[in-house]
């Protein structure tokens, strides 16, 4: 049995009592699936609700107790020899094993050090599928328009694509699952736990943001429109421009109401600030030209990739947003030939908010870990502690999921990630993976 | 006379820059002595005070402090605290761009150097990683792939400035083969892994017949074939002067190389073996080394499904020649010691995985007499780190070529090739077999 396979098994009871709950969340959610004119927050609500639910249904007899040398909460200082306490699903305290006792009876899982459940701000695992291969799994990207934002990845997300396992072997609970980069609007992203159930199952958001790029991926080299970054922008602002008169003719109640149009409502919500646009630039004139955009059409936004962010530092600050930084082992070629390693602590010490990516690949690696690429930001001047908060809570609250995830505090969803050592030393390993209370293995061993 | 070793290093990078050939630099005619760091040796047990003196380009002593005598008029260099190693070497590269010539599956009288550019900026960043020496290979995407070069990272414009020669002055190198996936295409290219195999045997028989008339034909040049490049060059290989550098994945593909090996005699050394771990038994008794590459995750290919970091642990246990490689730009040569420590992080020992960076590839390209490790007589190439060599927190501080620094942290230019800024990367996209146009959204 290789090491991938290995991952892919089931470790625990709880996990296979999961199953019936594929089934009921679907049912639930059934009527979920496209509704545009809902706010994301309200999505977010019934979303929670459907989870709650389910996890009360297939709940442990007795509860979890993860003890750690050390616990890094996110959300206060270190904790020396604590412990987290687990109980359907969600963790109900934190603390020093000298304040909180374990109830008998209940599992205990210890390690060196645990953490919160990685949350990787922008990737494209489940959707860039291992195998690599057109028509079998390489569904990150379709390229039949350059502008598609009615197209989601929850509907082509693998929750069994072994890469999903392997990133959650090394402490990665949460994804951002995005379209990759390659087309001005590829789609809508989605946010999914990573317990391979389904993506429905497993999803926090369904719909969280609408992925759109510039730069040298989007350009096409004849016949097919853009060729040149000037009609990028052109067909962007042309396209939201459509779409703030489609919303005005919407609302009208007459014959000249317009037909309904899966892109336009998907922009309309952008124009209404319901949905960020999470928003790929490299370059640092592509960087400002999203800005610019921003600046014209008022639509919130997030900036990802970013290689060259540390030259136009003032201009990102300015625009009051944040930036899911690149990752940080990203090869120097291309639109990210100027990229640093220090980009990160760069931004950071400007006061930008920052997350980090494992990003998209096309080869190999099929997915970066976000794990390695924080370790590496960590060692080159983002420090320990902001490294990790780069992967937890701060990328939790750039991509809305704070509430749920991204910090071990009472109430929060219990996903933690357990080492047996400094997490970010290249010769650590993951040694288990706690989801909603659920316990997986960690990275694959022999 | 003592040098002031800052203001020569910057004299150094000064005449580089302003294109000179590496022959033209100050030659190392005074010794140079490190005392205080902790030195891997890689042929001994690590001494953990150690003194390494280097003169000419090369190693002149080493020892624990105390037994080494430090010459008249060196320049002494306390580096306590630092960890010395010898210059990593990298069995398997595409610094400086590199070919895979679509015209036809057979490419032996090709030759990677003509088609490097040493001004790339690829080579100041493995300078950066602690790399000296690199095998620079064609792609994989021909069943015959070409001449490869053995390259020494001195800081020059010209790549025959850069060559390693051999005893008789001539450049050095091996031949790069593929099988598995990445030779198979259209026509003229192979469409099954048979015929892969077929168009190698093909080829190696043509070349033995080939070398058969040319010493039938003795000193007789009337019946001497005419010179043909490729089967010349195949000859070589037969005849033991030129190693096989081989891509292959899947278990299956590996066994071919070692049936292809069994067949020609010639040397071989397994490159990437994703599948190591299944068929190390195989690669064992067959007595011959591999150079395996780990990437972050397994998959992006149909062959590497099953890769595995615990492929060097298992193979290091099984009693096979263990190396590493960046494959570059597939693994930054900026993180090369990394995929050594995934590899300890995998099970292998940390000794095993130091060689693995170091001695092992040297032998693994002929060139283990010269190279590799910290021992009197051998090439002074040199790392000097503040760390352990495989922890995150470590950074190479300075590399050595052949007694000279090539790689300084502590100046800017350098520094902004180790964690990279403005102009630090490539002027283009990534080309190989890797980052096609097929990929849409390579950023």
């Amino acid at each position: 049995m290789n090491g991938l396979s290995k991952a892919l098994a089931p470790c625990s009871p709880a996990r296979e009592r999961g199953d019936g709950c594929l089934s009921e969340s679907r049912c639930s959610r059934s009527g979920l699936l496209f509704q545009p004119r809902r706010t994301v927050i309200s999505l977010i609500n019934s979303v929670t609700a459907v989870v709650a639910v389910c996890v009360a249904a297939h709940a442990h007899a007795g509860g979890l107790a993860v003890l750690g040398g050390k616990v890094h909460t996110q959300a206060g200082p270190v904790i020396e020899n604590g412990v987290v306490l687990i109980e359907d699903g969600r963790i109900t305290a934190v603390g020093a094993q000298s304040e909180i006792a374990v109830p008998e009876g209940w599992e205990k899982l210890t390690a060196a050090v645990v953490t919160p459940g990685l949350v990787d701000a922008h990737s494209t695992v489940g959707l860039a599928g291992a195998l690599n291969q057109a028509k079998g799994d390489k569904d990150e990207l379709d390229k039949t328009e350059a502008i598609q934002p009615g197209l989601r990845a929850i509907d082509a997300f693998n929750a069994r694509d072994p890469l999903v396992a392997w990133v959650r072997g090394f402490g990665v609970t949460t994804v951002h699952a995005s379209p990759a980069a390659g087309s001005l609007i590829p789609g809508q992203t989605f946010v999914v736990k990573t317990t391979g159930r389904g993506a429905d199952a497993d999803a926090l958001v369904p719909s969280a943001m609408v992925a759109t790029s510039l730069g040298s991926p989007v350009l096409e080299t004849e016949r097919k429109a853009p060729t040149t970054r000037s009609k990028a922008a052109a067909m962007l602002r042309a396209e939201f421009i459509k779409a703030r008169e489609y919303e005005e003719k919407r609302s009208r109640d007459d014959d000249k109401k317009p037909a309904f149009n899966i892109n336009l409502e998907v922009l309309a919500a952008v124009l209404r600030g319901d949905i960020p646009l999470l928003f790929t630039a490299n370059r640092h004139h592509d960087i400002l030209t999203a800005l610019r955009l921003k600046e014209e059409f008022g639509f919130k936004l997030i900036l990802t990739g970013a290689a060259e962010a540390s030259t136009v530092i003032d201009d990102i600050r300015a625009a009051g947003i944040a930036v899911i930084v690149h990752p940080t082992m990203a090869r120097p070629f291309g639109d990210r030939e100027n990229v640093s390693m220090e980009t990160a602590a760069k931004l950071r010490a400007a006061g930008i908010p920052i997350a980090l990516q494992s990003g998209y690949e096309g080869y190999v690696p099929r997915t970066r870990v976000l794990l390695f690429e924080a370790a590496i930001a960590a060692a080159r001047g983002l420090g320990q502690e902001a490294a990790l908060s780069a992967i937890t809570i701060d990328a939790a609250r750039l991509i809305g999921v704070a509430d749920r995830v991204g910090s071990l505090e009472k109430g929060k969803d219990a996903d933690l990630a357990l080492y047996d050592g400094d997490p970010f030393e290249y010769t650590t390993h993951c040694t288990n993976v706690v989801i909603n209370g659920e316990v997986f293995p960690g990275e694959p061993r022999e | 006379m003592r040098v002031n070793p800052f203001a020569l290093r910057r004299a150094c990078l000064l005449v580089a820059l302003c294109g000179a050939p590496a022959a033209l630099l100050h030659s190392q005619e005074n010794p140079i002595a490190f005392t205080g760091a902790r030195i891997e040796t890689a042929s001994t047990p690590p001494i953990g005070d150690g003194v390494l003196v280097i003169q000419g380009g090369k190693i002149l002593a080493v020892g624990p402090a105390g037994s080494v005598a430090i010459p008249e008029g060196a320049e002494v260099r306390d580096v306590a605290g630092s960890v010395i190693m010898p210059g990593i070497v990298d069995t398997h590269s595409h610094l400086g761009g590199t070919m895979n010539e679509r015209s036809g599956p057979v490419q032996a009288e090709l030759r990677v150097l003509d088609s490097l550019d040493p001004r790339d900026g690829a080579f100041r960043r493995a300078l950066a990683g602690g790399i000296t020496s690199v095998n620079v290979m064609p792609g994989s995407g021909n069943v015959i792939g070409g001449q490869t070069i053995y390259l020494k990272l001195r800081r020059s414009v010209d790549v025959g400035d850069l060559y390693i020669r051999d005893a008789d002055g001539r450049p050095t190198g091996g031949l790069k083969m593929a099988n598995g996936t990445n030779p198979i295409g259209t026509a003229p290219y192979p469409t099954t892994r048979a015929k892969t195999a077929a168009i190698a045997r093909t080829e190696f028989i043509k070349a033995r017949e080939y070398a058969e008339k040319i010493a039938r034909a003795g000193d007789d040049a009337s019946k001497l074939p005419p010179r043909d490049l490729s089967l010349e060059t195949l000859a070589e290989v037969l005849a033991g002067k030129r190693v096989v550098h081989h891509h292959t994945h899947r278990q299956d593909d590996i066994l071919t190389v070692l049936r292809l090996k069994e067949e020609f005699g010639f040397k071989v050394v397994l490159q990437h073996v994703s599948d190591a771990w299944i068929v190390a038994d195989e690669i064992a008794r067959a007595g011959v080394p591999c150079s395996i590459i780990n990437v972050d995750s397994p998959g992006g290919k149909l062959e590497t499904m099953d890769l595995s970091w615990k492929s060097a642990a298992v193979l290091e246990k099984a009693g096979v020649l263990v190396a590493f490689h960046t494959d570059d730009p597939i693994i930054d040569s900026r993180f090369f010691l990394r995929s050594a420590a995934l590899g300890v992080r995998a099970g292998m020992s940390r000794d095993a995985a130091l060689r693995a960076l170091t001695i092992n590839p040297a032998r693994m390209m002929d060139l283990g007499d010269r190279l590799g490790s910290i021992e009197p007589g051998k090439d002074a190439d040199l790392v000097i780190l503040n760390g352990d060599p495989f922890s995150v927190y470590t950074q190479v501080q300075e590399t050595w070529v052949e007694g000279r620094p090539v790689f300084d942290i502590s100046i800017p230019e350098d520094r902004k090739y180790a964690f990279g800024g403005d102009g630090a990367g490539a002027r283009g996209p990534a080309h190989l077999c890797c980052f096609g146009d097929s990929e849409g959204g390579v950023e």
